[in-house]
């Protein structure tokens, strides 16, 4: 893995906060993020439903749904903020520079259009690209997601292919303008484990050739562990730690991640054993507490969890590292 | 295990004939399941996994009589369960229950919890309605919710509790056998291991027999005590947690694992994925011989013409590759 030029990010969140419309007025649903994504990073955000992963991302190329909007914060993208572009600007920037690769494939792709015409549209678009070299791409960009015979599948309908291959249609349609960055949301979670493998690889492979900064959401810790440089963990619209992949996995520091860790079955465990797991589930919108917003869920919490909110701050000799916890940046200080 | 199996599967075959064309002017017939054998023991958690499509659901329809088998057997209690009209069903209904991926489309929205948990217990008669309460009271602990949710409407609940409510549902007419369907593949992965831990508890206290279908293996891994490798309608390989996890013999099986995440970067880093080329061929037209050769890395001639054998090469491993039986037979 190259070593991420931290200096300036290419993608810079900074107090992103989201709010929806609900019946007992406007709620916040993203609470202030700050994720930044180097050049040629990958950055996985990981998170249990509903935490607004999906909404996040969707924010930055302003594709929110009705009555959610963006309330503050800023996402500058090489240098010019998403959130204030033009919509002229933001056309370009979509599809183009910024690639993306939804959860559903039949949600984003067009189920009466052939996928050699989808995925020509935007080389068409934002490569100014004839018809005849577009679709030339086209077959170019299905064997490079490992499409067998793409001259004849080019002329398939969405329906017409397996699972996996949409998604790697899919993936190949987030691909086509050589994006700066490719924004996938779970991209793998409703495949088989193969299948997932086949992506994952080819995702790793890819980025490395065509030096692509790449954020991968998704719940699935063991997943991400062998496929990105940092991981930012979300939690009711906040990330509460983030940190290079290796130091989250040795050293998880906020309870939330360690709960999250210690859930999934691993290799060495007894047949049968009890598994540790997060006893609760998440707030909804309109009713995050007071506090920190995991207090509700923490075996840890203290009074000062349910009065006031930890912020994100450097877990100290570990670069890198930042965790928004009161008592595990109590317990880190004492230790020293 | 030398016990007389609580189940017993023989040469169990599910076709599907569907239409095609346009106008289904064309008949074909799908091989959904084909000829697959096992026996399920009291009390232990078998699993069975594969990729999709390649009939661990239809497996666990058929065996419960849920969808007619083509031909085939399933005894339990002596009686071959899958020749018996719904009516003849009734008394075994009762012990052979199912909970499925999503309770969100197999709850009825218009019921109560309390509802949804009662209704087989008054159907089967296992209760007079003055002693529902608290029957519902009880199951709604035993699964851990409180007794206040049985006023509760299923979109009301989080996608765990209605998960619960289902398996209190399968639970309330004490059945010895339970399908789980991928009924933990669509929670999060902390809910996912309450669920889990609530299965094991009820296992313990009710000597529960679990047919556990999911394609998380590392779940797999972690609760069952044998586990059957499905591939395109057949049983590829069988075998103890222990054998199937640290001696894998079907290629298909290896290949499985090795795709597997671990949460562990450094693990992962430096770890050989053999990865499977393609998807799996349509079971329209499954490939002759071994169904697997197509994918396989290793495939001969034999195995595009011959079956492989279903064979125990191990006492309780067994595993249906010509290859394997060229190793073992030497
Ligand atoms: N009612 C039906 N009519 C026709 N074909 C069917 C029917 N039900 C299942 N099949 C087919 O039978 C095969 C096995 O399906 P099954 O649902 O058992 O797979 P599965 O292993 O449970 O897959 P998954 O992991 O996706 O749940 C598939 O090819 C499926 O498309
Ligand atoms: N279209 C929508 N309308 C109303 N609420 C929504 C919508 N989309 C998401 N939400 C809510 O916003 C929160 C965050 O959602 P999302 O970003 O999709 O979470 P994640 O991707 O982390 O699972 C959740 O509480 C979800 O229910
Ligand atoms: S701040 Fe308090 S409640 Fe929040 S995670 Fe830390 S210990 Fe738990
Ligand atoms: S029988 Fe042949 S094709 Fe099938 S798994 Fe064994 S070696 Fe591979
Ligand atoms: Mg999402
Ligand atoms: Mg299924």
């Amino acid at each position: 893995m190259t070593a991420p030029e931290i200096q300036k990010p290419l993608l810079d969140v900074r107090g992103l906060t989201i709010e929806i419309e609900t019946r007992r007025g406007p709620a916040i649903i993203v609470d202030g993020i700050n994720l930044t994504v180097g050049k040629g990073e990958t950055v996985g955000v990981v998170g249990e439903s509903g935490c607004g992963k999906s909404l996040t991302m969707l924010s930055l190329v302003r594709l929110l749904p009705n009555k959610i909007k963006v309330k503050g914060g800023t996402a500058e993208f090489a240098g010019r903020d998403l959130l204030k572009m033009s919509k002229s600007e933001l056309r370009q920037v979509r599809g183009g520079k910024i690639g993306f690769v939804f959860q559903d494939p039949m949600t984003s792709l067009n189920p009466v259009m052939r996928i050699g015409d989808q995925l020509c549209e935007p080389l068409i678009y934002h490569r100014n690209m004839s018809k005849a070299d577009a679709g030339k791409r086209a077959i170019e960009l299905l064997r490079l997601v490992g499409i067998p015979g793409p001259e004849q599948r080019i002329t398939a309908y969405p329906h017409e292919l397996s699972g996996g291959m949409r998604q790697r249609v899919m993936i190949a349609m987030g691909l086509a303008c050589d994006p700066e960055l490719l924004i996938a949301d779970e991209p793998t979670t409703a495949l088989d484990v193969t299948i997932q493998a086949q992506i994952v690889d080819l995702v790793k492979d890819l980025r490395k050739k065509l030096n692509m900064s790449v954020v991968w959401i998704t719940h699935d810790l063991a997943l991400i562990a062998g496929l990105v440089d940092r991981v930012a963990v979300l939690y009711a619209g906040t990330v509460v730690e983030d940190a290079p992949v290796g130091e989250l996995f040795a050293r998880p520091t906020h309870p939330y991640t360690r709960g999250l860790l210690a859930s999934i079955p691993k290799l060495s465990d007894e047949r049968a054993s009890r598994l540790s797991s997060i006893g609760g589930t998440p707030p909804e919108p309109g009713r995050r507490p007071k506090g920190c917003p995991f207090a509700p869920r923490c075996a840890l919490a203290e009074s000062i969890c349910h009065e006031r909110v930890p912020v994100l701050e450097p877990v100290a000799g570990h670069s890198g590292h930042r965790v928004a916890c009161f008592v595990a940046q109590r317990q880190l200080k004492e230790a020293a | 295990m030398a016990a007389e199996p609580l189940i017993k599967v023989e040469n169990l075959v599910k076709h599907f004939v569907v239409r095609l064309g346009a106008f289904g002017e064309r008949g074909a017939t799908v091989y959904a399941v084909d000829d697959v054998n096992f026996d399920i023991f009291a009390g232990e958690t078998l699993s069975l996994v594969g990729e999709s499509g390649c009939g661990k659901s239809t497996t666990g329809f058929t065996l419960l009589n849920l969808q007619k088998a083509t031909s085939g057997k399933v005894i339990f209690q002596g009686e071959n369960i899958v020749s018996l009209n719904e009516k003849r069903m009734r008394p075994y209904r009762r012990e052979l229950q199912i909970v499925f991926q999503d309770p969100y489309s197999t709850l009825n929205p218009r019921m109560t919890i309390g509802e949804v948990v009662g209704e087989p217990i008054l159907f089967h008669k296992l209760a007079t309605k003055a002693e529902l309460p608290e029957k519902v009271t009880r199951l709604l602990a035993d699964v851990g919710l409180p007794a206040r949710f049985a006023s509760r409407y299923p979109h009301e609940l989080s996608g765990g509790q209605r998960q619960r409510v289902a398996i209190a549902r399968a639970l309330a007419c004490q059945p010895k056998f339970i399908v789980c369907d991928e009924a933990i593949s669509a929670l999060d992965v902390s809910v996912q291991a309450q669920i889990i831990n609530l299965l094991l508890d009820l296992q313990e206290k009710y000597g529960l027999t679990y047919l556990f279908i999911a394609h998380d293996l590392a779940v797999v891994r972690h609760i069952s005590d044998r586990v059957g490798v499905m591939y395109l309608g057949r049983l590829a390989e069988l075998a103890t947690r222990e054998q199937l996890f640290s001696n894998p013999l079907h290629p298909y099986t290896r290949a499985l694992l090795s795709a597997v995440p671990e949460a562990d970067p450094e693990l992962e880093k430096t770890r050989q994925r053999q990865i499977l080329v393609g998807d799996v061929p349509s079971p329209l037209a499954p490939p002759a011989g071994c169904r697997f050769h197509t994918r396989c890395p290793i495939a001969m001639d034999k195995c595009r013409a011959v079956v492989p054998e279903w064979r125990e090469v191990e006492t309780g491993h067994h595993v249906a590759c010509h290859a394997v039986e060229m190793e073992t037979a030497g």
